[in-house]
């Protein structure tokens, strides 16, 4: 036996159990993390001075937004594994955190607007950083039409994780090309370098469903991985002993 | 003669004899071009704010409609295998073909340009920045869009879907160069936007053909 390393899980035969294993846990993180983070967020922070109540739609706003961003990133992290070491796993995965990252996206779009509404007085304004989580989407919904175009699953993940790569290199240059075009959008409220603005429970509250976020994107991804391998390998021997098993 | 030469001859030269590629993507353009006042009206301080961005995204979608075929009859008449077998670079040849393609539908956009401008009413100075920032950013159009076209070669739908995959990555093309031709009738001076639109430009003459070799090896395994 060799030596175990981590390119152990690059097999899909080994990580299919694992992601068996590990996604109910993420699931239930999710909910709890939700739950907790939503009712602090909802409930117990205090409400704003300017905005009232209607600033709370950021404890979801802030979470998909940053997800929706970080979501591409790891794609095109495993778009990169994928054409590097050539693993059909990574490919399966960034296939599968697609939707999610759409959503995500859908969802920060959505809220924003919602937000905009009563705060800008408008649903939508073509400032920066609308306009590049737009731009987004489309990268996101460009990678899965191209993906869902092409019927051979080695070249569909081959030319999806060529486009992610692309996309993730051209994202800095869309950033600031829209920035440098028009910014209304107010500025960063949380910095790593300076004391927060907010509350302490709001912050604790988009953290806490900022995680909850993350939790739940792990947990489809691993969920969607699965049938991803489920469905591409079918014919291996594993999948037909396990499936015999069950 | 060396090879690049010979297929650049060759592309310019099929493309001569079936001329009705360029003049297409060409009469797409002052058509779409012509049909903004008709919707909009003919209000000519609106057409003067509007016209710049009317004819950027007219000629972006113009150089984006015979692209998709850029490399289809090649591979259906095997020339691309030979291509991809031949001992030259590929990315030098996918560069020979990028830039024939260039010279039969993105020059003549940009010299057909001003025409349309007039038609919006632009001062003459706004002219020569649209034209100036068109030679620099169609050609970043075919680069970005020859790498969807390798992408989808032979697929179904290839036309639409490769609008889908690279119109989102020609945002700061459209942006800087409608931003120039803004930026000239505000008084400004163009020279940031056209800066910044031939280094992109160089940035993508740079990097592109190797990704589009890449995608045409993908395509053709």
């Amino acid at each position: 036996m060799s030596r175990p390393s981590l390119f152990r899980y690059a097999s899909p035969a080994v990580f299919y159990p694992l992601a068996g294993r590990l996604w109910p846990w993420f699931a239930v993180l999710a909910a709890g993390l939700a739950m907790a983070g939503l009712w602090i967020g909802l409930l117990v922070a205090p409400t704003d001075a300017q905005q009232g109540d209607a600033y709370r739609i950021i404890f979801i706003h802030v979470p998909a937004a940053w997800m929706s961003m970080l979501i591409y990133l790891v794609m095109a992290g495993y778009a990169a594994l994928s054409l590097i070491f050539n693993t059909r796993l990574s490919a399966m995965m960034m296939r599968a955190l697609a939707p999610t990252g759409a959503l995500f996206t859908v969802v920060a779009l959505w809220t924003g607007a919602l937000w905009g509404r009563p705060t800008w007085g408008a649903w939508w304004v073509w400032d920066a950083r609308l306009t590049s989580e737009l731009i987004l989407l489309f990268l996101y919904l460009g990678f899965i039409a191209l993906q869902a175009a092409i019927d051979d699953p080695r070249r569909a993940d081959r030319a999806g994780a060529l486009v992610a790569l692309v996309g993730a290199v051209n994202v800095p240059i869309i950033y600031f090309s829209v920035t440098w075009w028009n910014t209304l959008h107010q500025g960063a409220s949380i910095s790593l370098t300076r004391a927060p603005t907010m509350a302490h429970e709001m912050i604790t509250a988009m953290l806490l469903v900022t995680f909850a976020a993350w939790s739940y994107a792990v947990a489809i991804a691993l969920f969607r991985v699965r049938l991803i391998i489920r469905d591409r390998e079918q014919q291996a021997a594993w999948m037909q002993e396990s499936s015999e098993g069950r | 003669m060396s090879p690049v030469i010979a297929l650049l001859r060759r592309d310019l030269l099929l493309a001569w004899r079936r001329k009705s590629d360029a003049t297409t993507a060409l009469g797409f353009f002052v058509i779409v071009a012509s049909l903004f006042p008709l919707a909009v009206g003919a209000d000519a301080t609106l057409l003067r704010a509007i016209g710049p961005g009317v004819i950027w995204v007219g000629a972006l979608l113009a150089t984006l409609l015979g692209l998709p075929r850029l490399f289809a009859a090649d591979q259906d008449d095997g020339t691309l295998e030979q291509m991809l077998l031949a001992p030259q670079a590929l990315p030098v040849m996918v560069m020979a073909k990028i830039a024939a393609h260039w010279i039969v539908c993105g020059l003549p956009l940009c010299l057909v340009a001003p025409v349309l401008g007039l038609q919006y009413g632009l001062p003459t100075d706004a002219l020569l920045v649209l034209v100036a920032g068109l030679l620099l950013g169609t050609p970043i159009v075919c680069l970005l869009a020859a790498i969807g076209a390798a992408l989808t070669l032979g697929l179904r739908g290839g036309g639409v879907l490769v609008s889908v995959v690279v119109l989102p990555l020609d945002v700061p093309v459209l942006i800087l160069g409608a931003g120039a031709v803004d930026a000239t009738l505000n008084g400004l001076g163009a020279q940031a936007h056209l800066s910044l639109l031939g280094a992109l430009l160089i940035v993508f003459l740079l990097a592109t053909p190797w990704v589009v070799a890449f995608a045409l090896r993908i395509a053709s395994d």
